[in-house]
């Protein structure tokens, strides 16, 4: 069966900088994936490389077997690839309304996701959508970011460090939003620092360093002492 | 000669000026470029309609509506082939670009026109004017007056009102996460660019019409575009409009004590409101 994504031997460089030394990761229809590293390990560069912001080989990216390495960003998002990116990166402009409606700039099909949609699985945002999106909390402009990433009606969902400076009670509301997600046929790519939160949401689980996948293997399968050492560095295990 | 006739006379002159300012100012806000050859620009779209008006018969108006479109396709082509390839961290491309292709306009109008002093004839119409009890105005400066009021209108309903302005505002906050959105931040600065040109041929139909225009007239009007932009506050329209307002009416009211203070009234009262707003009247609230 062909991947809905997959990366092979993925290269990626700032300038000189190589960022990334040969990442091979593959997400199957409706499945939920998370990648976990410390900072600095590549994951925000990985996702950088998949949604198109950063430019790759052709053949580095598969969606369904179809190249997509060297398409840029909207055409990436064409392809069902939607990304919640780290920071958020809300528009300051918008107010929360708009941010999502931005989202649906280039929808795709008919799919599940409407305004109506966003706000049934953020309530909140449905009193606050009249306000700058930069005017929220954080765990609010992060369903925001979440939200407008949906409003595309992606196949896939990459999100970025979303818990990243949340409060855990507010993680766990947002996490709370993932089985209707899921629900809606997303397939979903996390990357999180909190080891924990990872190997909850997500039934396969890539661990990152210094720009190579070190451990890779099914939520349940992975110990705690194989994850720490692939997160500080030791030899590459493999789990199946 | 009363105040109040000044005071009037100067709006109709200062909406002219905002006419002139409002494509720069859409440029600016949606892409920080700011661009030298606006008004080098605006004389280009009187030039046409000088040649639709007397090449093909054309009333003014109607050569307007005929040139728009093109003056749209000509913007679009210059934002997407060259001006695009400016943009960056760096302020200074821009800044040559656009000043290089001031001086090709004027000289390839000098070219092509001479260097003689034209005017488009709007026949009975210039002449037409309207009496508002003691003060008579104009038909076209009134008439120029409310285009220049519809433009602004117009602009803001666009750009927070519709599908395409929040794609612009979007992508004026952050072009990399617009392009995450499925915008091409390139077709949105080619588009944003048309649209202001669409603008100058507005504005070049009341110039044309209100006064002689020749190669060369360009940079005078780009510098009361600039003051009115500025005046009002960088990104504001609504103060665009004001901006070219204070302009026009502090022009009048120095000429009206001596005409030959016109221009420098109109400088000076840009100073003042520099001097006491550095960021203009209405500058916008999100930077």
């Amino acid at each position: 069966m062909t991947a809905l994504l997959e990366t092979r031997g993925l290269k990626a460089f700032y300038g000189d900088f190589q960022a990334l030394f040969g990442v091979d990761i593959s997400v199957a229809k409706g499945e939920t994936i998370a990648i976990i590293g410390a900072n600095g390990a590549g994951k925000t560069t990985l996702m950088r490389a998949i949604s198109g912001v950063l430019a790759s080989d052709p053949d580095a990216i598969l969606c369904r077997g179809k190249p997509i390495g060297a398409l840029a960003a909207p055409d990436i998002l064409a392809h069902g690839i939607a990304m919640v990116p780290e920071g958020r990166r809300l528009f300051p402009s918008l107010t929360v309304e708009e941010n999502l409606l931005i989202g649906a700039y280039n929808r795709r099909g008919c799919g599940t996701w409407t305004l109506e949609g966003v706000y049934e699985l953020f309530p909140v945002l449905r009193e606050r959508r009249s306000n700058p999106a930069t005017a929220l909390s954080g765990g609010q402009q992060q369903m925001v970011a979440i939200g407008r990433a949906l409003m595309s009606n992606p196949e896939l969902l990459l999100c970025d460090e979303i818990s990243l400076g949340l409060a855990p009670v507010v993680v766990r509301d947002i996490y709370a939003a993932f089985p209707r997600i899921r629900a809606s046929g997303a397939s979903i790519v996390i990357v999180e620092q909190d080891i924990g939160q990872a190997l909850k949401v997500a039934s396969r689980v890539y661990c990152m360093m210094e720009g190579r996948i070190t451990l890779f293997g099914r939520s349940e399968e992975l110990s705690r002492d194989q994850i720490h050492a692939a997160y500080f560095g030791a030899e590459r295990h493999e789990l199946h | 000669m009363s105040f109040i006739d000044t005071i009037v006379q100067g709006v109709l002159l200062g909406s002219l000026y905002a006419l002139f300012a409002a494509g720069l100012s859409l440029v600016f806000g949606i892409m920080r470029l700011v661009n030298l050859a606006h008004g080098d620009l605006i004389v280009l779209a009187a030039f046409l309609l000088l040649v639709l008006v007397t090449g093909l018969g054309l009333h003014p108006f109607l050569a307007a509506l005929v040139a728009a479109p093109l003056m749209f396709g000509a913007g679009w082509a210059l934002q997407y082939v060259l001006l695009n390839r400016t943009l960056g961290k760096d302020v200074l491309p821009p800044l040559l670009v656009t000043f290089g292709l001031s001086i090709v306009i004027q000289n390839s109008l000098l070219e092509g026109f001479s260097a003689d002093s034209r005017r488009i004839s709007a026949g009975a119409l210039e002449t037409a004017s309207i009496g508002f009890g003691p003060v008579t105005v104009g038909f076209m400066p009134l008439l120029g007056f409310l285009s220049a009021v519809a433009v602004i209108v117009g602009l803001n309903l666009l750009i927070y009102r519709s599908a395409i302005g929040r794609a612009f505002r979007a992508t004026s906050d952050d072009a990399v996460t617009a392009g995450l959105m499925g915008i091409r931040p390139q077709r949105i600065f080619a588009m944003a660019t048309g649209l202001a040109m669409v603008v100058v041929t507005i504005a070049a139909l009341y110039l044309g019409t209100r006064a002689n225009f020749d190669p060369t007239a360009g940079p005078a009007r780009l510098i009361y575009a600039f003051e009115a932009v500025i005046i009002g506050g960088l990104g504001s329209l609504w103060g665009t409009l004001a901006g070219g307002v204070i302009l026009g009416v502090a022009q009048t009211l120095g000429a009206a004590v001596n005409p030959e203070w016109q221009i420098l009234a109109g400088h000076l009262a840009f100073l003042a409101v520099l001097l006491i707003k550095p960021r203009g009247l209405f500058p916008r609230a999100v930077d």
